[in-house]
C-alpha cells in the first residue's frame, strides 16, 4: 500500500483580480518509506501539495489518500487528529513553541496524544541525542541557533513514530554545511525509522539527497525522478 | 489530563512572556477587586451603623404596641398588660434586654419656647441596655428610678427652649378621657445624641410619674424587646409572643422601619451592581490583553493547530491564561481589600461631612464591615464574567486556519 495517493487534485487561489492555479490536475503516488522531493519554483505549487497531503489545506477538486484513508473530506476535528499521529512536521521557520524548551518541545505531540510521562522523556532525550542535541534538552529557542532549532523541530517530527514526515523547505533558513547536516539527519532517520518523507524544496543540496525528485511547475508535475537508478 | 497540564503550562508560560503587561493587568484587577470590597465594606459598615442607630432610637429588636397604636400612637391606644405581668412569663434566655414605657405625643413648654417631643416614661434601670445614650454622659444625672419626678431632654432641645439643668418646664398631653393631663417637672438632665433631630425629639420622665400624670394606672404604649443580633430577631419574637400574649400587635423592627428594612434588600443588589460595574471597566483592559496576547502569538498557534491540538486545546489554553491572570488578580485585591479594611474596623472619622451624613440618620463615624460573603461575591463575580470575557479572543484564536496563521507575517 502506498504511504500517499493523491488523484486529480486541483487548487485555484484568488490573488487580487488573478486565479492562480497552484493545483493543476496532480496526481501523485508516495511508497512508504520513500524519500521524496518536491521541487519548484516559488508559486509552483510544493507547498499547497505538501499542505493537502498533511491535510493542513482542502483541495478544491480530486482526493488525496494517506496510509489508504481518504482525508480531504474529512472534518477539521479528524484532520487534526490524522495530524497528530500519523504526520510529523517540520516548517521553514517558526517551527517551535518558544516557552517551552527544547525537550518539553520535543515532547509536546506526545504529551497532546496522551504519552505517558516517563515513555515522552525518555523518547526525547534519545531522539535530541541522535538529532546531536545531547545537552541542550533545557535550551528554549531564543538561545539556540537557527540549525540547532531545526534538529529540534525534525526530533519533534519523528519523535512519535508517524508513517509520513513532511518538510518545507526546512533549510531555507540555514547555511550550507548547516543544511547538509540536517539532510543527512533526514536521510539516516528514513533508513533507520522507515518513515516516508516528503520534503518540499528548491534547494539542490536537498534535492541531491532525496530518492525520488517531483519537479513541479505552475501547479503540475512536470518531472517525477527515481535518483536511485540514475 | 496530560493535555490539561500541557496547557496549564503553555498558559502560565505565557503569562510571563511580557512580564511588564501581565504586572499591570494585575495592579489594575488587584485595584479593581479591592475597590468592589473596600467599597462594599464601607457601604455596609454605613448601612449596619444607620440600622444599629436607628435600632438604638427607636429602640429594640422587637416591639410590642397596642394594635392601633401604630396609626394613632396616643394614650388612648395603650396596653393594659403591665410590666410585672411581662417578667412573670418572660423566658429571658435569647432577651438580651426588654423594657416597658409609656409612649406619647406631647408638648414641652419652657418659659420662652415650647416645642412637640415623644414623651418617654422609662424605668431607667430596665432602659439602661437599650438607651442610645450612656447615662454616665449625661449632664447632671439621669433619672433615677420610675418615680423620679425630673425630666431628661436632649441639648439641643434644652438650647431650642433656652433651658436648662435645675430649671422648669411643663409637659401637656391627653389622658384617656381626652382631657389635658400636665405637669411641671424640673430638667436633671440632658442627654448627648449622635444626631440633633433626636436631641430634640426624646424626652425621658420616669414610668410611675408619666402613668400618673396621664391617669392610666399601670398601662403602658410600648414593651420593646432587645437580642444579640439585629439580623435574628426571630428567638425575641418568639419570646415576645409567649410574654405579652394574643391581642397586640408584636412586630420586628424591619416591619415597623420598613425603610431601614428594605435597605438591607437594597443592599445585596446594591453590592452586586457595585461589582458588575466595576468588572465592566476592567474587563476592556482584560480583553484586550487578551486579544494582544493572542494576537502576537497566531503563528505559534497556528504552529500548534498543525501539529495536531485541537480547537478546544486552543481555546481552553487561552481560557486558563485568563483564569490564571484574574485569579492572581483577585488574590491581589482581595489581600488589600483585608489588609485596608480590617485596620480601619475601630471606624473612620468622617465628622468633616458629619451634617451630611446626619441627614441620612447617620453618624459622623464610619466602620466598615468586611464580610467573606462580600469577598466570596465579588470573586465570583470576576471569575465568572471574566471566564465569559475572555471567551471571545479565545474562540477566535481556536478558529485559526493553520495554514494561514502560520505563514501569517
Amino acid at each position: 500500500m502506498s504511504a500517499v495517493r493523491c488523484v486529480d487534485l486541483c487548487k485555484t487561489y484568488r490573488q487580487g483580480d488573478q486565479d492562480i492555479k497552484a493545483l493543476d490536475h496532480v496526481s501523485i503516488e508516495i511508497d512508504k518509506g520513500g524519500f521524496v522531493c518536491l521541487s519548484a519554483p516559488s508559486g509552483g505549487g510544493k507547498t499547497t501539495l505538501l499542505n493537502a497531503i498533511g491535510g493542513l489545506d482542502i483541495p478544491d477538486s480530486g482526493e488525496v489518500y494517506v496510509d489508504g484513508q481518504r482525508i480531504d473530506n474529512l472534518s477539521k476535528g479528524d484532520l487534526a487528529d490524522l495530524r497528530l499521529r500519523q504526520i510529523g512536521f517540520v516548517f521553514q521557520a517558526y517551527n517551535l513553541i518558544p516557552v517551552l524548551t527544547a525537550q518539553e518541545n520535543v515532547e509536546f505531540v506526545m504529551q497532546v496524544q496522551g504519552v505517558a510521562t516517563s515513555e515522552r522523556n525518555e523518547k526525547a532525550k534519545e531522539i535530541l541525542k541522535e538529532v546531536g542535541l545531547e545537552g541542550l534538552e533545557n535550551r528554549r529557542p531564543a538561545e539556540m541557533s537557527g540549525g540547532q532549532q531545526q534538529r529540534v523541530a525534525v526530533a519533534r517530527a519523528v519523535a512519535s513514530r508517524p508513517a509520513l514526515i513532511l518538510a518545507d523547505e526546512p533549510t531555507a533558513n540555514l547555511d550550507s554545511k548547516t543544511s547538509d547536516g540536517l539532510m543527512e539527519l533526514f536521510t539516516e532517520l528514513n533508513e533507520n525509522h522507515s518513515s516516508t518523507f516528503i520534503i518540499a524544496s528548491h534547494d539542490q543540496r536537498v534535492m541531491n539527497y532525496a530518492k525520488r525528485l517531483v519537479r513541479m511547475l505552475d501547479g503540475r508535475i512536470v518531472e517525477d525522478i527515481d535518483q536511485r537508478a540514475a | 489530563m496530560r493535555l490539561l497540564r500541557i496547557l496549564f503550562r503553555l498558559a502560565w508560560r505565557n503569562l510571563w512572556r511580557n512580564h511588564r503587561r501581565t504586572i499591570i493587568m494585575l495592579g489594575a484587577i488587584g485595584v479593581g477587586v479591592w475597590a468592589m470590597i473596600f467599597m462594599t465594606a464601607l457601604t455596609r459598615g454605613m448601612v449596619d451603623q444607620m440600622i444599629v442607630d436607628s435600632i438604638g432610637v427607636l429602640p429594640g429588636h422587637v416591639q410590642v404596641h397596642h394594635p392601633d397604636y401604630q396609626d394613632d400612637p396616643s394614650i388612648s391606644n395603650r396596653m393594659l398588660i403591665s410590666a410585672d405581668d411581662i417578667s412573670e412569663r418572660l423566658d429571658t434566655g435569647a432577651v438580651k434586654a426588654w423594657a416597658s414605657r409609656v409612649r406619647v405625643p406631647a408638648i414641652i413648654t419652657s418659659e420662652r419656647e415650647s416645642r412637640g417631643v415623644t414623651l418617654l416614661g422609662v424605668d431607667p434601670e430596665a432602659e439602661r441596655e437599650i438607651s442610645f445614650f450612656d447615662y454616665d454622659e449625661v449632664d447632671g444625672r439621669f433619672l433615677t428610678d420610675v418615680n423620679d419626678k425630673g425630666i431628661v431632654i436632649g441639648k439641643k432641645l434644652a438650647k431650642t427652649l433656652e433651658t436648662e439643668v435645675g430649671k422648669r418646664v411643663v409637659l401637656m398631653s391627653q389622658d384617656p378621657d381626652n382631657e389635658i393631663a400636665d405637669r411641671g417637672f424640673r430638667v436633671v438632665g440632658l442627654y448627648t445624641a449622635k444626631t440633633k433631630a433626636v436631641e430634640e425629639a426624646y424626652a425621658y420622665v420616669g414610668r410611675r410619674t408619666a402613668q400618673t400624670m396621664l391617669r392610666i394606672g399601670d398601662a403602658t404604649s410600648e414593651v420593646v424587646f432587645l437580642g444579640d443580633d439585629y439580623r435574628n430577631v426571630d428567638p425575641i419574637y418568639d419570646v415576645a409572643v409567649s410574654a405579652v400574649g394574643e391581642g397586640l400587635s408584636i412586630r420586628p423592627w424591619y416591619d415597623i422601619d420598613t425603610y431601614l428594612g428594605a435597605m438591607l434588600g437594597v443592599m445585596d443588589g446594591f453590592v452586586l451592581v457595585w461589582v458588575v460595574v466595576i468588572f465592566l471597566a476592567l474587563s476592556f483592559g482584560l480583553v484586550n490583553t487578551l486579544v494582544m496576547a493572542v494576537f502576537e502569538r497566531v503563528r505559534e498557534i497556528g504552529l500548534m493547530l498543525a501539529l495536531g491540538m485541537k480547537p478546544g486545546s486552543i481555546l481552553g489554553q487561552i481560557v486558563i491564561e485568563s483564569m490564571l491572570l484574574i485569579t492572581f488578580g483577585l488574590a491581589i485585591g482581595n489581600a488589600l481589600a483585608w489588609a485596608t479594611v480590617v485596620p480601619l474596623e475601630s471606624g473612620i472619622d468622617v465628622s468633616i461631612v458629619g451634617d451630611g451624613m446626619e441627614m441620612w440618620g447617620m453618624s459622623s463615624m464610619l466602620y466598615p464591615k468586611l464580610y467573606v460573603s462580600d469577598m466570596v461575591l465579588a470573586s465570583s463575580v470576576v471569575l465568572l464574567l471574566g471566564f465569559l470575557a475572555s471567551l471571545s479572543p479565545a474562540w477566535r484564536a481556536s478558529r485559526y486556519e493553520p495554514v494561514e496563521a502560520i505563514t501569517k507575517v
